[in-house]
């Protein structure tokens, strides 16, 4: 045991995690835990916005698969975090937000910049902690990554009051932990897991559907090897893009609103559904009294309550994807030889997608989404970290940027934030240095946290942001053409700023591209680049996503555009 | 009024597999008992609270008190639903991380009881006769007479709650406060 103030014995608690960097900004009530900071083994890095510091955790998070860390003041700084932290939790992200708060005395008196951070965090935190005095910060940050990390991640708040960063005690660092009331499922129950089998084994038209657990417990080898000893067409969620390589020979990329549509017309005519690692959320499958219907559904998940939440199954094997695959992989090898590569099903795959292939609505412009998100994977290397902002860039990337590398792919997918992209790439490239990170971006969401352009450039965290401008909050302007007669409201953003300019004015580098050759250029001057490019991609308002199963409607009802 | 069924013999909600939740049968709404170990500490309370607001479970009573042990609460719920939102319900309990334990209680093999204060109009002597009357009919204790009111404590089972409110009803409730159902597994049933 060793006296220490209470900020200090959260820094060293944090070292003891393994912590490598973390992302804030000091305000009155953290002080303290900034002064501690100092003597700190870990980075520090410095943010313009709090909402891009939890951004930039649950980007380190999302690669490094552990938790990402970001500090914030009491009050404000606090609040600015919560729409990074309910980012991360409605993508089962691991994050630790270690907030201030005025000091113990003072809570409940309305003091300056106090807010009840413990009661807005509460539906969007899978924990919120407040530890009341110095001695319990060891082991409340010994639990708190405990919880973020281990079942189905999630971010966790650690609110810590001025006088119990300040107060000192005999600090005791726990090296196990255990809570009562927590105790996330790891292995499967095996005679669940021997029922999957059996449907599996006899259904003719099986169809793997991969969500975000997969990529989550990193269960890449063992999807593959189940999908190739069944010869089952693998789509995936939105969530789940790149838990499967999208050049593989089964692959079939995303179902759902803007999904694939061979991938959500094959989904439609199977007779199995596994389900791994995903939630059946409405974006994925339309209508939830209409989807899978009259097929078998087996569903895989950590989280028992996904169980029949949103989609009632028939068998249900709850437990880490990871084991659960592995050992479903085994059982279906004593019984099963690895299948024929022509049967009628898998011909059927290869019809959908040369019909749809024929189909596809190409602009006649020279430099299109769909021409530019091409272009952009034939050059980037495939080991490369792509993340999005959210919108009609999100989608496009979504249906025209193929993910090859397992586990290179991540967007805001449940919260669907603006915003979140290019912060979310800066905290991928602090995880990942030694890859190139993209931010496939829109321009209405980059204009959201642009302003960590700042913290690319000083911190030498050079990221590439792949801007589709097409002056619009696109999205929202497609909605207004195509529900709304036309009638725009809202969505213009004008030529301003000159993000090239903006670039330009943080130390960063920027260029604009207007043709397909122009664009070429510039990503590989972006991929030689040491600092960060921002790419200013002149793309027609005009242009929608395609195809598009339209809100309160079944994945049968999707509509192509052709 | 609202009718009570009391909810089908079993001792977990939890079906090992997901169930055909399509079937008939489940749609059936009945009175379910559940008790959940709670970690006697601030902010459980409106954790569990706020999770039956965020995703709109609608709940009849919950009472919540001291236990055997120290550091842990007891939370009675009573709910009508159908089995599927009880699934629910039990599964989103038991994700959080306050929430020691969660269970079903079978109705029948349980005891339980609700507790009531009523306090009636009664200023002529007819009344205050019949009220006091009814009150030792029914096992209740009067707790204050006033010139113009009567209290009574009652202790039962909702449904008996509910008929002494109904009979004395047309007397004028001037106030009612129930505290919502208590319950005990039977014997050595856990």
């Amino acid at each position: 045991m060793v006296e220490m103030i209470g900020a200090k014995a959260l820094i060293q608690a944090l070292e003891k995690e393994g912590v490598d960097i973390v992302f804030g900004l000091p305000g009155g009530a953290n002080l303290p835990i900034y002064d501690a900071l100092v003597e700190a083994k870990f980075r520090h890095i410095l943010v313009r916005h709090e909402q891009s510091a939890a951004h930039m955790a649950d980007g380190y998070a999302r690669i490094k698969r552990k938790a990402g860390v970001c500090f914030a003041t009491s009050g404000p700084g606090a609040t600015n975090l919560i729409t990074g932290i309910a980012t991360a939790y409605a993508d089962s992200s691991p994050m630790i937000a270690v907030t201030g708060q005025v000091p113990t005395a003072m809570i409940g008196k309305d003091a300056f910049q106090e807010t009840d951070i413990i009661g807005v965090a509460n539906p969007c935190t899978k924990y919120a902690f407040q530890p009341r005095s110095p001695i319990e910060v060891p082991e409340t940050v010994k639990k708190a990554f405990y919880i973020a990390e281990s079942g189905r991640p999630g971010p966790v708040l650690i609110d810590i009051p001025k006088d119990v960063q300040q107060g000192s005690a005999d600090m005791c660092f726990p090296e196990f932990i255990k809570v009562r009331g927590y105790s996330p499922v790891i292995d499967a129950d095996l005679s669940q897991l021997g029922r999957a089998v059996e449907i599996l084994y006899n259904a003719e038209r099986p169809i793997i559907m991969a969500g975000g657990g997969v990529i989550l417990s990193g269960a890449f080898s063992e999807l593959q090897a189940l999908a190739e000893i069944l010869m089952a067409p693998v789509v995936t969620t939105f969530k789940g893009k790149g838990s499967f390589p999208e050049n593989h020979p089964l692959a079939m990329g995303p179902i759902g609103m803007h999904g694939h549509a061979e991938a959500n017309k094959m989904i439609l005519e199977a007779d199995c559904i596994l389900a791994v690692g995903a939630r059946f959320s409405d974006r994925s499958v339309g209508r939830y009294d209409e989807f899978g219907r009259g097929m078998n559904i087996i569903h895989m998940d950590v989280d028992p309550a996904e169980i029949g939440k949103n989609k009632s199954v028939d068998v249900a094997v709850v437990g880490d994807v990871k084991s659960s695959l592995r050992t479903l992989v085994k059982m279906l090898s004593k019984v099963s030889v690895r299948r024929d590569e022509n049967t009628p099903w898998l011909k059927r795959r290869k019809e959908l997608i040369d019909h749809y292939a024929e189909t596809i609505k190409d602009y006649a412009r020279d430099l299109t989404s769909r021409k530019a998100l091409k272009k952009l994977r034939e050059i980037l290397p495939a080991n490369s970290i792509v993340t999005t902002e959210v919108g009609q860039c999100q989608m496009w990337a979504s249906l025209h940027f193929d993910v090859i590398s397992p586990g290179t792919f991540f967007s805001s997918t449940g919260l669907g934030t603006m915003g979140f992209g290019f912060p979310a790439s800066i905290g991928a490239k602090a995880a990942k240095s030694d890859v190139h990170v993209v931010d496939i971006a829109g321009d209405a969401s980059f204009n959201m946290t642009e302003n960590s352009l700042a913290v690319s450039v000083l911190d030498q965290l050079p990221v590439i942001v792949f801007l589709m401008n097409n002056y619009m909050l696109g999205m929202v302007a497609q909605w207004q053409r195509t529900f709304y007669n036309r009638r725009y409201m809202g969505v213009h953003q004008h030529s301003c700023p000159d993000y090239a300019k903006i670039a330009q004015a943080y130390g960063a580098q920027g260029i604009k591209a207007q043709s397909l050759s122009e664009l070429e250029l510039a990503v590989r001057a972006a991929l030689k680049s040491e600092i960060a490019t921002v790419i200013d991609i002149t793309i027609d308002p005009e242009e929608d996503v395609y195809p598009f199963v339209v809100p309160g409607t079944g994945l049968k009802d999707m509509i192509t555009g052709s | 009024m609202k009718k009570r069924a009391l909810a089908s013999s079993k001792t977990s909600a939890m079906p090992k597999t997901a169930s055909p939740i399509n079937s008939a049968v489940e749609k059936v709404n009945g009175w379910h008992i559940l008790s959940a170990m709670l970690e006697n500490k601030p902010g459980v309370l409106f954790r569990v609270t706020n999770l039956f607001r965020a995703r709109n479970f609608n709940i009849e009573s919950i009472t919540v008190g001291l236990t055997e042990q120290p550091d842990l609460s007891r939370m009675t719920i009573t709910l009508i639903s159908d089995e599927r939102t009880l699934d629910q319900l039990i599964k989103q309990l038991r994700k959080l991380i306050d929430v020691v334990e969660v269970k079903v209680l079978d109705a029948e093999k349980t005891v339980y009881r609700e507790l009531a204060l009523i306090k009636m109009k009664a200023e002529d002597p007819t009344t205050r006769m019949e009220i006091t009357n009814f009150a030792s009919i029914f096992r209740a204790n009067i707790l204050d007479i006033g010139k113009e009111t009567i209290t009574v404590e009652l202790t039962g089972t909702p449904d008996k709650i509910d008929a002494f409110k109904n009979l004395v009803d047309h007397f004028g409730i001037a106030q009612l406060a129930r505290t919502g159902v208590s319950a005990l597994p039977r014997g050595r049933e856990q």
